[in-house]
């Protein structure tokens, strides 16, 4: 190797030569522009940038210049070096694009490929339509109450005001439990919460209270003899029928929009009077807008909150309940009961999650 | 109570009313606006083209068929009639049916008329005759579905010729109402009819105001005693003499009652069974000449019999009341007639009954004897006690007019009407409970309208200081008692319709509860998780108990029992969710779905030693107190809310990423702990032998030192058993023994960077790996911030019993930078911990 010196010698620094150079310029840019791939032009950068090649041999030859005469050659030397360099860069940059290019559309998949390699689940609608009728009444400042499946007597019928042998209480179609001497049933109905609701609770009370309940109904299309029903109870000072209705009518608003509304027909409960039956209008009822009965309600009977040791002269209220799965039927249009029952996946799916 | 609007109209005034004549449907619409429950509106059908009465000329009976045919003259009236040749003056028809004779009425339809059901008549030639119409049963002409035979009219109801469309009421509708039990009037065309005279605002006529000029009374019909524990409140009987027993009833009668869906039978049971739906009163007829010595009213005794109407003799309860003779028992009060006293074919004297029976002693009867006849329904729902002289009047009365009978001047009236108590009622307290203000006459206008005698006074009898009202209630309306009463009866009188909509202010509410929010995400985490919810029937087999391979003393099979379960086999309430979820797995197999993860959240009844003990009764005209509240609630069985799953079949699908992968043990343990850290608890996972889980693959899962529930895969005897997939899973947890705390989670997030360091341990296969990782745990010491099994090895490296676990441990500390050294020797310590409890060595 060469070192520094003053020394001058023409055969020594001929690297320096310009036409030297410049054809080691042209070279290179021919030799990139020649590579097809990033490979091939890896391969050939150190004959181009390498240390051995003409540029940089040129640039060694410097030292053996005069030092008056480094200046001017380096100036070049570096010139060239750069030009050198840019010219890889730039193929470099158009082989990286052309690969990045290939190698996506190489990877390119079919993305209508299934990837439900495990589906979620589903909740059931009666789960979800509970949920969303006690939310309604969660937001109207109501709590949700509740009580046991196997009940007793007292609670289910007597203190509900159903008199015994009264046909009230036969119509009900009671599961009873044995021994008959313990006066225990499944419960008919959510309405014992209520009883169990004003024991428990300070006045005043407002409670929705969902749950299921069961009847000696055999299975058919519109029968089941394990069904789901929600009970609303409000017991304060003043409430009246027109808040009853006022409740009903928010509630119908709630679930099926603006438009719905509430009609009462008279009924008769034991354990309400006046007592009454819904009948909710709404849109986008199967067929056609249009009325459809919706439970049951009243006027909390005196009796009962003195059963509850509320005194009927000071306090009121009223009480509502409807069958779940009766709702779920015709808010959707649904033409069997027995789907909720029976639990084949593709009807409880149907249903997802709601949010 | 089905009954045609005919009828109803009768006594209802409608001459003041405007507007168009009333149709059936707004007859209906009325009464369904006071309250009554109208099922249907069933017009009667309408015929077109000549449908006349006839009279048979003569019959011929045809004997060379398979079936009697007869061939019949029938003189249809000269406008319809032959005019000339052999047979002028009648018509030639073929008739099938044989129960009537010459001279007899019916109706005939002639060709051109189209009946009920698109029915048209022809000429046409049957049975080597020309049939030139159709001699019509009741079924034909769309009165009911009675077809064992044509239509015979009573002598007299018309002429041949006449219009039998008009005489038949073809154009009549028929209501169908459900009556709700407060309203046992209602099940009488007079109640009814008050309703809707009260519906229309128009004058009402109540039936049982129609006087009859019968003599006038004159001693006993019969000597009657009651005995004052039978309950009776009121028995009327009376005595018809000389009934002329083959006397028809009128046609008009049993026009009604077929159209109210009473088979007419013969005139003493048609104008009893007229009388009940007319007034609501239950009358009872007996042939007085088979009757003994005097009647006695009272409670059966032990070992009594009674064959009643129905040919069945009955075992007596000592709470029946019966009317007895001294034979015995003639009748079971209020439910069915003796068959010895029975009014038959030749019965010429009459006893006519009307009584007023104790309702709950009718309902228990009906019940008891399984006969809920039309009389017991409305005893139960009580009878007018004011309306029983004039049924017997009416009953007596139509006998004579039909049945040239006399009616004896006897009248026995045992009993009384007891006077009903007055209610009084502040004057406004309708407009506080409806929330409304009702125009100024018009509560004492609806009370007066409903049969109340009503003073108004000036000040009110309670503290409010307004105006109050007192009404005496009709006899027929034992329902009303209380203000809360009267308020109902003007609230639906003047129109739920005009209460108006008003939404209560709202009320400070606290929201769910936590457990109410934890079971909300507990169904939630596992939906997101894969599974879906179903809502199997807890009615479950005492079989699914052995099938299950529970051992005899295994606490789930005390499960409560249904007294009247609707499936006999299926008497138990489940005390597990797992045979519901293992039903819904067998149903969506069989439908061809394989892949399954379900879920069920719900109730099990889980009773204690023994049967429950006898409830007392506790009062409901005051709160109970404390300790007898508690009594009751401490007699029901335990309920506690539980969360079961269950998987089968793939729990990855396979697809063109690869083969899937079947649900398995582990995921079913997953789902367990899933459910426990829902609720913030990590479950502890211990190996268990629990039915109906595989004795090797069943982990007990624990919260500290709760066991809360099972996980695993099912033994394959119970999969074989229940005709489940190999290799199904299942868990149950109890959520009531789960904790329910508010997250409060505080946690300490260091910034410095973790030591990672695996280590890999030859252990005994049987030691659990859970073990494993709280003895490294527990060995490491705070510095190990988590501990993670990545590899689970067997094979001869290891050797026979052995395996290796290799766990990857993340160590990091709060406040500096961990060093290497630091961390291994952390990680040694570590497995010094876990050598010692389960004898691991390093690999």
């Amino acid at each position: 190797m060469s070192g520094t010196n003053d020394l001058y010698d023409p055969k020594q620094v001929a690297a320096l030569d310009p036409e030297t150079l410049d054809a080691a310029r042209a070279d290179a840019s021919a030799a990139f522009a020649g590579a097809g791939t990033l490979e091939a032009l890896t391969a050939l950068k150190p004959a181009h940038l390498g240390d051995r090649s003409p540029v940089l041999t040129a640039r060694r030859e410097i030292g053996a210049l005069p030092p008056q005469a480094r200046s001017e050659s380096g100036k070049r030397v570096n010139e060239v070096r750069v030009a050198i360099q840019t010219a890889y860069d730039e193929r470099h940059e158009v082989l990286s694009a052309e690969r990045d290019e290939r190698m996506l559309a190489e990877e390119a998949v079919d993305v209508t490929l299934p990837g439900d390699r495990h589906p979620r689940g589903s909740r059931h609608p009666l789960t979800q339509l509970s949920e969303r009728i006690a939310d309604i009444f969660v937001a109207m400042g109501y709590e949700v109450a509740e009580g046991p499946e196997v009940e007793s007597e007292w609670f289910n019928f007597d203190a509900l005001n159903f008199l015994p042998d009264h046909p009230a209480r036969t119509m009900q179609d009671t599961f009873h439990v044995e021994p008959a001497e313990a006066r225990q049933v499944l419960r008919t109905h959510t309405s014992p919460v209520q009883i169990r609701a004003l024991l428990e609770r300070d006045l005043p009370v407002y409670v929705v209270c969902p749950g299921r309940t069961f009847r000696t109904d055999e299975l058919d299309a519109t029968h089941t003899p394990v069904f789901h029903q929600i009970e609303g109870l409000a017991i304060d000072k003043g409430l009246t029928m027109a808040h009853l209705k006022g409740t009903l009518d928010a509630f119908a608003r709630a679930m099926f929009g603006e438009e719905s509304t509430i009609r009462l027909r008279p009924s008769y409960f034991p354990f309400t009077e006046p007592s009454a039956e819904p009948d909710v209008w709404f849109p986008q009822k199967k067929g056609g807008a249009g009325w459809v009965e919706w439970g049951g309600c009243g006027m909390v009977d005196p009796n009962v909150l003195r059963a509850c040791g509320v005194d009927p002269d000071v306090y009121s209220g009223f009480a509502f309940g409807m069958g779940l799965e009766r709702t779920l039927m015709f808010r959707n249009g649904l033409p069997d009961m027995r789907d909720m029952v029976e639990g084949d996946v593709r009807f409880t799916s149907a249903f997802a999650v709601e949010p | 109570m089905r009954v045609p609007v005919s009828w109803l109209l009768e006594h209802v005034d409608l001459s003041s009313q405007e507007g168009p004549e009333l149709s059936a449907d707004a007859v209906g619409e009325a009464l369904i606006r006071v309250g009554l429950e109208v099922e249907d509106v069933v017009p009667v059908p309408t015929t077109t083209g000549p449908l006349v009465v006839g009279r048979v000329a003569s019959i011929e009976e045809l004997t060379e068929f398979k079936k009697p045919i007869r061939y019949c003259r029938v003189d249809v009236g000269p406008e319809h009639n032959e005019a000339d040749g052999d047979h002028a003056g009648t018509r030639g028809i073929v008739c099938g049916a044989t129960n009537f004779a010459e001279g007899d009425l019916v109706v005939v339809a002639l060709p051109g008329v189209v009946l009920p059901g698109d029915f048209a008549i022809a000429a046409r030639k049957t049975y080597g005759h020309v049939s030139d119409g159709m001699i019509c049963a009741l079924d034909e002409l769309g009165l009911g579905d009675d077809h064992s035979g044509i239509l015979v009219l009573p002598p007299g109801t018309a002429d041949p010729g006449d219009d039998a469309a008009e005489l038949l009421g073809l154009g009549d509708a028929v209501l169908d109402i459900a009556v709700t039990p407060d309203r046992g009037y209602c099940l009488s065309v007079r109640g009814l009819a008050r309703e809707l005279a009260c519906a229309l605002d128009a004058p009402y006529g109540d039936p049982a105001a129609l006087g009859h000029g019968l003599p006038a009374e004159d001693g006993e019909a019969w000597p009657v005693r009651l005995d004052p524990a039978s309950g009776c409140r009121r028995f009327v009987a009376r005595r018809v003499t000389d009934l002329d027993p083959t006397a028809p009833s009128p046609w008009w009668m049993r026009r009604r009652l077929l159209l109210c869906g009473v088979r007419p039978i013969s005139l003493a049971v048609d104008v009893t069974n007229y009388v009940m739906l007319e007034l609501g009163q239950p009358m009872h007829a007996y042939d007085a000449a088979t009757v003994t010595g005097d009647v006695v009213v009272r409670r059966a005794a032990a070992d009594e019999k009674i064959t009643t109407l129905d040919d069945a003799q009955r075992a007596l309860d000592v709470d029946d009341v019966v009317v007895t003779d001294d034979s015995g028992p003639i009748g079971l009060a209020g439910v069915m007639g003796g068959a010895s006293t029975e009014v038959g074919t030749g019965t010429s004297d009459v006893l006519l009954e009307a009584a007023c029976w104790d309702a709950p002693s009718v309902a228990r009867a009906a019940r008891r004897h399984r006969l809920p006849s039309e009389a017991a329904r409305r005893f139960e729902r009580e009878v007018d006690p004011g309306v029983a002289r004039a049924a017997t009047d009416r009953a007596a009365w139509l006998l004579a007019h039909y049945g040239s009978a006399t009616v004896t001047a006897g009248v026995t009236d045992e009993g009384g009407v007891p006077a009903p108590e007055p209610v009084v009622m502040a004057l406004d307290l309708p407009d506080r409970v409806a929330g409304t203000r009702y125009e100024r006459g018009a509560v004492v206008r609806r009370l007066n309208q409903i049969g109340c005698a009503v003073e108004v006074a000036a000040a009110d009898p309670g503290d409010s200081g307004g105006a109050g009202l007192r009404a005496v209630p009709p006899t027929w309306r034992p329902d009303l008692t209380r203000p809360a009463d009267l308020v109902e009866e003007v609230l639906r009188l003047e129109g739920y319709a005009g209460i108006p909509s008003e939404l209560p202010a709202a009320q400070p509410g606290t929201g769910l509860t936590l457990g109410q929010r934890r079971r909300r995400q507990v169904s939630r985490a596992l939906a997101d998780a894969g599974y879906d919810e179903v809502l199997p029937s807890p009615f479950v087999a005492p079989a699914v108990f052995d099938a299950f391979g529970l051992d005899a003393d295994d606490d789930r099979r005390n499960a409560l029992r249904l007294a009247n379960p609707l499936d006999a086999d299926r008497s138990l309430m489940a005390t597990t969710l797992l045979p519901g979820l293992l039903d819904a797995v067998v149903r969506n197999v069989s439908r061809g779905l394989r892949d399954l993860a379900l879920y069920q959240v719900g109730q099990v009844v889980r009773p204690g030693p023994g049967d429950p003990p006898a409830a007392p009764v506790l009062p409901v005209d005051h709160r109970p107190n404390a300790a007898a509240i508690a009594s009751v609630l401490e007699g029901l069985p335990a309920q506690p809310l539980r969360v079961g799953a269950v998987l089968a079949g793939a729990w990855e699908r396979a697809g063109w990423w690869g083969p899937g992968r079947a649900a398995d043990w582990a995921d079913a343990i997953e789902a367990a702990r899933l459910v426990g850290r829902v609720y913030g608890a990590e479950l502890t996972v211990a190996s268990d032998v629990h039915a109906p889980w595989h004795p090797g693959r069943c982990a007990a899962l624990w919260f500290g030192d709760v066991l809360v529930g099972h996980a695993g895969e099912l033994h394959p005897k119970v999969l074989e058993a229940l005709g489940l997939p190999a290799r199904t899973c299942a868990m149950e947890v109890e959520l009531d023994r789960l904790p329910l705390a508010e997250d409060r989670p505080v946690p300490a997030v260091s910034s410095f960077p973790p030591v990672l360091l695996d280590v890999a341990l030859v252990l005994d296969e049987a030691v659990p790996a859970a073990t494993v990782v709280s003895a490294l745990r527990d060995g490491g010491g705070d510095l190990v911030e988590d501990v993670r099994l990545f590899d689970v090895y067997a094979g001869p490296q290891v050797g026979e019993g052995k395996r290796s676990l290799a766990f990857a441990l993340r160590l990091r500390a709060p406040d500096r930078t961990l060093t290497l050294e630091e961390a291994s020797a952390r990680r040694d310590a570590a497995v010094e911990t876990a050598s010692e409890r389960v004898g691991a060595r390093l690999r």
